[in-house]
């Protein structure tokens, strides 16, 4: 627990584009290891941007992206999940036609210990029983709250050091959402980190220990997430009052 | 960075002139004699060359040797493009015009020849254009409406002798007839689906024309398709009107050329009409298209009607030039090319279908010398432009890009 | 009875060989939504790479038996080299292009390859060693060759070890699931690039078996041959449901067996034209194939 104060995931100065368009203009931020930190703000902030840079999907044209001290900017993003650093991306994206068995695994793609991913499965299917009476379906018939459940279970099977999760919030009912959460705290209790994105600002506050704003792709604020929840501008803009 | 760059790209174009030769080696090299290794090298060798000089013409590039080149060249591009957006269309459009009419005089019978051909495949391309560019209907059979075309009037001219001017029309008719025919059972279909149907009802057409013999006579084609006829004035006893035959190439070229013009003008009316944006609005999304409420059943026959009238025209053109016709024209290779011409001008532009088709035509008609090379290049030159220019010469304006494929 | 078993057979033989053909269309479909126009000179390529292996083995006389493994083995890599190849030149750089132009490519590819087999084997037909195969035998009035039993019994070989290959491993479960979520799979952790270029190279091989079939079936190979058998086949995996395995395998049975059979009762200059309209029909009635599912989009 020496370490707790080690930066895991830090970008500087990170901008990105799709074409011309710039979609982040210069975002800094850090992740240290073993906490939850969440990234608010409004639709076409950067929020989805930022994720999608860090895993190379969205080239960064600037700056840079460390991971355990080591540039990735240029990593290709089939090698990320090996070194533990994995997205559960906007909306989900759970394969289909394959069956939820089938999605786990693809979670593991890159490992090769059976014995380790049998034990994994169990774990994911001991977190979410839902999943182990589908497991036979296919990820498409499932309904939103347990594609979302098993999109996070994939995630899981790639045994991540840092989980990036984009939205998982989204579209689903309040109960089913709070259960999520439920999960996301008890999976970085085991010691993952986690980089939350989310609109719901007022629950992603509540898990997480920091904050940082996103506006037009820039960082318009960072503060510890007690303090942002507490602040009167931010109540306004994000929360509603 | 760059030295680290360029080195990985002559690594790579290491690797692929090591797979060249395992390509190239079993098809040339292991003969029931025995395995030659010679003839392959040498080959081989010839085309590394040329390659290494290729690759070294792009390194020098990206290391600025040829700038102050480029530097002339790109202010000499800047000029002439200030000069033509400062000339009015207008007058590009009258200059353009005088120099098709005179044309004829400046070349020879092959000049002549070529135009036609030229002038066919804008017709063709402008009618694909209509179908692919502006409604997004990928069709890979629109040679069979050529095809109707030319047997339309072939067909009338050697049965019943009627003229060609009366046939046009009718062959433009019947090719839309048979547009809709195809249209119609399409219309539930989307994307690649409708692709291969469209390919079908090509082979269709072309195989029934092959096959049906009393009709078509086969493969053997028809002969004797008469003359487009004219009316002219003679002087030679005081004022009367003469009927004359065309004869020679170039008065066949002013048929096309007018033909061709007329297809010009009609596409650009409906490229601008409320029409074409519905066509236009089909293609970018047909659900939400739907939902404003455009009639989308109607429009995509329409498409394929007025696209095919076009391929109509150039058919029974085609027939009177040829007086001859028969299935070996009208195989997928001809729908392929005027796809081709469509793409690589630029989809849904008028002014970059015609340079498609001049490039495609009148370019391997230089190359003639290299008979048997010509269609290898053809194939390497288009997949090539695809890499370099995926958008096509002249892309259009107005053709909306996706997010997803944003470069 | 007798003849219509006769051409039962014979349509099990040429559909199975559509079969092998269609299934690299669909799986390349399946992956990179791309009509690989390519494809049935990869079977054109085989059917010459064929020749010239097994003639060579037998002139220096390996056995025919080997000769054929051999051959088939060796063709098989050859061509699935050739298609990585030209996908990583012709197909790969346009993979964020609108999709005709990577269509145009694939057409132009065609063409270069097809002049490339002309050039290099010459345009005439060039012959089988079809004695190694030789021979059949009478069941009850129909006759069936031992080339058929070879060309039926390898194709539900192949059709099989496809089918382990995609549903049962850990690549085939990549290359489905890299055909559904390209960015999903990359994010964890699939190299989408070698995946793609696998598929081509399988479904090359597959096509690349087939040319052999056809070759020892017909007696020759020529450079033109890839394209008519190409056409149907590709039909046959939009018959099936593009992108579908199963499908593509179903369709290029019914597409051989509409061949064979309206050949055989209606009329033989006519047969591509029932096999085109069997497909128009059914894709009239089910726009998407036997098999197959929503194709999500309209563009081209």
């Amino acid at each position: 627990m020496a370490d707790k104060n080690e930066i895991i995931l830090e970008l500087k100065n990170v901008t990105s584009a799709y074409g011309k368009i710039a979609a982040l203009k210069g975002i800094s931020l850090t992740l240290l290891k073993g906490e939850i930190v969440s990234i608010i703000g409004a639709n076409g902030a950067g929020k989805s941007s930022t994720l999608m840079t860090i895993c190379n999907i969205v080239r960064a044209t600037g700056g840079d992206i460390l991971y355990q001290g080591k540039r990735i900017n240029n990593v290709n993003p089939d090698l990320l999940p090996g070194m533990g650093l994995c997205q559960v991306p906007e909306g989900r994206r759970i394969f289909p036609r394959l069956t939820v068995t089938e999605n786990l695994e693809m979670g593991a793609f890159f490992r090769r210990d059976a014995a380790g991913m049998a034990e994994d499965m169990k774990r994911v299917y001991e977190f979410f029983p839902k999943l182990r009476e589908r497991r036979r379906q296919l990820g498409g018939t499932l309904s939103g709250g347990e594609q979302q459940m098993l999109a996070i279970g994939r995630a899981i099977m790639s045994r991540p050091k840092v989980l990036l999760l984009d939205e998982p919030s989204m579209g689903l009912a309040p109960l089913i959402v709070q259960q999520i959460f439920r999960i996301i705290e008890e999976i970085n209790s085991q010691g993952v980190t986690v980089l939350l994105v989310e609109q719901n600002a007022n629950l992603a506050l509540q898990c997480a220990s920091r904050g940082y704003v996103l506006e037009t792709g820039n960082v318009v604020m960072e503060d510890d997430a007690d303090a942002l929840l507490h602040n009167p501008d931010i109540r306004k803009a994000y929360l509603g009052e | 960075m760059t030295t680290q760059e360029s080195r990985k790209r002559w690594i790579s174009f290491g690797i692929g002139l090591i797979w060249l030769f395992i390509i190239l080696w079993p098809l040339l090299g292991i003969k029931p004699e025995g395995l030659e290794f010679m003839p392959t090298l040498s080959l081989w060798i010839k085309l590394a060359v040329a390659s290494v000089c290729v690759m070294l013409v792009y390194e020098l590039n990206r290391g600025g040797v040829f700038d102050p080149i480029k530097r002339t060249g790109a202010s000499l591009k800047d000029s002439t493009q200030r000069l033509y957006t400062a000339t009015p269309n207008w007058l590009l459009i009258c200059i353009a015009l005088a120099f098709a009419i005179a044309f004829p005089a400046m070349t020879g019978r092959y000049g002549h020849d070529v135009a036609c051909n030229v002038l066919i495949y804008i017709c063709l391309g402008l009618g694909l254009n209509v179908v692919v560019g502006l409604a997004g209907l990928l069709d890979l059979g629109y040679i069979a409406f050529y095809g109707v075309g030319a047997y339309t009037y072939a067909l009338l001219s050697i049965h019943y002798g009627i003229s060609f001017w009366l046939c046009l029309p009718v062959a433009g008719a019947l090719a839309a007839i048979a547009g809709c025919i195809i249209g119609y059972p399409t219309l539930r279909m989307r994307g690649d689906y409708l692709a291969i149907v469209t390919l079908g009802f090509g082979e269709i057409v072309r195989l029934v024309l092959n096959n049906w013999m009393d009709l078509t006579n086969g493969p053997n084609g028809l002969m004797g398709v008469k003359r487009p006829g004219l009316y002219w004035l003679d002087f030679t006893n005081g004022w009367s009107l003469e009927h004359i035959w065309l004869k020679k190439v170039w008065m066949f070229y002013y048929v096309i050329l007018l033909i061709a013009i007329f297809t010009i003008i009609a596409v650009y009316r409906l490229n601008y009409s409320r029409i074409g944006r519905a066509w236009e609005a089909i293609r970018e999304d047909e659900t939400a298209a739907e939902l404003m409420g455009v009639n989308t059943f109607l429009l995509k026959l329409l498409a394929y009607a007025s696209g095919a009238v076009f391929a109509g025209f150039a058919g029974a053109f085609f027939a009177a030039r040829m007086r001859f016709v028969s299935p070996e024209s009208f195989t997928f290779l001809e729908s392929a090319m005027v796809l081709a011409m469509v793409v690589l001008g630029g989809m849904g532009s008028i002014p970059g279908v015609m340079l498609g088709a001049l490039a495609l035509i009148a370019l391997p008609e230089a190359f003639r010398e290299f008979d048997v090379y010509r269609m290898l290049v053809f194939g390497g030159v288009m997949t090539l432009m695809m890499l370099v220019r995926p958008k096509g010469l002249c892309p259009a304006k107005r053709v909306g890009r996706r997010s997803e494929e944003a470069e | 009875m007798d003849y219509f078993l006769q051409q039962l057979i014979n349509g099990v033989t040429l559909g199975g060989v559509y079969a092998l053909i269609a299934l690299g269309y669909t799986m390349v479909y399946g992956i990179i939504q791309l009509i690989n126009f390519a494809h049935g000179e990869f079977f054109a390529a085989g059917g010459y790479m064929g020749v010239i292996i097994i003639s060579y083995l037998s002139a220096k006389g390996v056995s025919p038996v080997l000769c054929i493994a051999l051959g088939l083995g060796l063709t098989m890599v050859y061509c699935a080299i050739l298609a990585m190849a030209v996908e990583k030149v012709a197909y790969k750089p346009l993979r964020s292009s609108s999709r005709l132009s990577v269509l145009l490519s694939a057409l132009g590819m065609s063409i270069f390859l097809q002049h490339g087999l002309m050039l290099t084997q010459g345009v005439y037909d060039k012959p089988y060693p079809t004695a190694m195969t030789a021979g059949g035998f009478e069941l009850g009035g129909v006759v069936v060759s031992y080339m058929q039993i070879y060309i039926i019994l390898i194709t539900a070989f192949l059709l099989v070890a496809l089918n382990l290959l995609v549903f049962k491993t850990r690549i085939g479960k990549a290359m489905r699931a890299t055909a559904q979520d390209k960015v999903m799979s990359a994010l964890l952790g699939i190299n989408s690039n070698r995946i793609i270029s696998l598929t081509f190279a399988i479904g090359a091989g597959l096509a690349a078996a087939a040319g052999i079939m056809v070759g020892f079936y017909y007696g020759s190979v020529n450079y033109t041959m890839g394209f008519v058998p190409g056409i149907k086949a590709f039909a046959a995996a939009v018959l099936g449901g593009i992108g579908n395995i199963t499908g593509a395998m179903i369709g290029g049975l019914i597409i051989g067996m509409v061949e064979i059979f309206a050949a055989g009762y209606l009329s033989s200059e006519y047969k591509d034209v029932f096999a085109f309209i069997i497909l128009i029909a059914v894709l009239y009635f089910r726009p998407t194939g036997i098999m197959g599912e929503n194709v999500d989009d309209t563009r081209v």
